[in-house]
């Protein structure tokens, strides 16, 4: 099965546990904790995270990805953010992404939330 | 819009403090007093460090990861030395915590080599937000904004890690960003701990 598949499977078994609301200011907080690597509007360690729903997996132009990411075939939404926000490697092994994951489902939500309203900010319709 | 920066060449030095990093480096590496929490760690040829250990290939990747933003913060607080915005004794904390990153980089590059990996160069450019740094404050908040950003990534990098010894190492590496973080929080007058625990 490829890791899509079993991506498609996973997420659909969480979809079916009911999905919570994010918040995205209490997102906003929680993206500090992404400082380290990433930015909204400019790739740095990690990709630029404008534009990152919708987009497919390791599709931005410039940045250097793994060979994992290139090959997760996958488009970024709410449900597969979730899981590899919740286990990066586990989720996509080989990821550069060192990070063991953000655990709670509420605050992945709110990150998520967070990163869906920057994505329509003034910062990011400026790229 | 963001400014690319040239990263800092290796030959250039902030000039109003090099003479004592120098001189704190050279002690320090006679003396093997700091560099003994992280680097008694990362460099003491322990057996499950050696090439061909099996966790050793994520252990790479999650120290490669580390080691890329060890080198952006170098460049960051280069900008930030050299943006004429920092005033003494600011200055000096800057080039100190940038001569810290530097030991972190220096570390994880050799342990990356000793696990077999290839570590990272630094890029040579990075992109920071420089139309947006405007006075000292806007630096040190700039700077206190990567700071926590590493806290947390070293935070969620120790689990992950196959070995005990490299978790050990990243967080004593943790520890000095944290304080980073804590003296650049005061010296803009924000409660320089604003929380019982990390995330």
């Amino acid at each position: 099965m490829s890791a899509a598949a079993v991506l498609a499977v996973v997420v659909g078994a969480a979809a079916a546990k009911g999905e919570l609301t994010g918040d995205p200011k209490a997102g906003e907080t929680i993206y500090a904790r992404c400082f380290a690597c990433h930015a909204l509007a400019y790739n740095r360690t990690g990709p630029k995270h404008c534009g990152l729903l919708g987009r497919r997996a390791g599709s931005v132009a410039g940045f250097e990805y793994s060979t994992a990411m290139k090959r997760a075939n996958w488009v970024w939404n709410q449900q597969t953010l979730d899981r590899f926000l919740a286990d990066p490697l586990k989720t996509v092994p080989g990821t550069t992404m060192g990070y063991a994951g953000v655990k709670d489902r509420q605050e992945r939500a709110d990150l998520i939330a967070y990163i869906e309203q920057a994505g329509r900010s003034e910062v990011c319709r400026a790229r | 819009m963001s400014s690319r920066m040239q990263s800092p060449d290796a030959s250039l030095s902030l000039a109003s403090d090099a003479p004592d990093l120098e001189t704190r480096r050279s002690f320090l590496g006679k003396s093997g007093l700091v560099l003994s929490g992280a680097a008694v760690a990362l460099l003491a040829g322990r057996d499950v460090l050696a090439k061909g250990n099996r966790s050793a290939g994520s252990d790479v990747n999650v120290l490669n990861s580390a080691l890329g933003a060890e080198l952006e913060a170098i460049a960051a607080y280069q900008v930030g030395a050299e943006s004429g915005l920092l005033q003494k004794p600011v200055l000096n904390l800057a080039v100190t915590f940038q001569g810290h990153h530097k030991e972190h980089a220096d570390v994880l590059a050799k342990t990356i080599i000793k696990l077999g990996g290839q570590p990272v160069s630094a890029k040579e450019k990075y992109t920071f937000p420089v139309e947006t740094l405007k006075t000292q404050s806007d630096v040190l908040r700039f700077a206190a904004m990567l700071e926590k950003g590493a806290v947390s990534a070293y935070l969620g990098a120790v689990p992950v890690f196959d070995n005990r010894d490299l978790a050990k190492a990243a967080a004593s590496i943790l520890g000095d960003e944290a304080m980073h973080w804590a003296i650049l929080r005061n010296a803009l007058g924000d409660a320089p701990v604003p929380a019982a625990f990390m995330s």
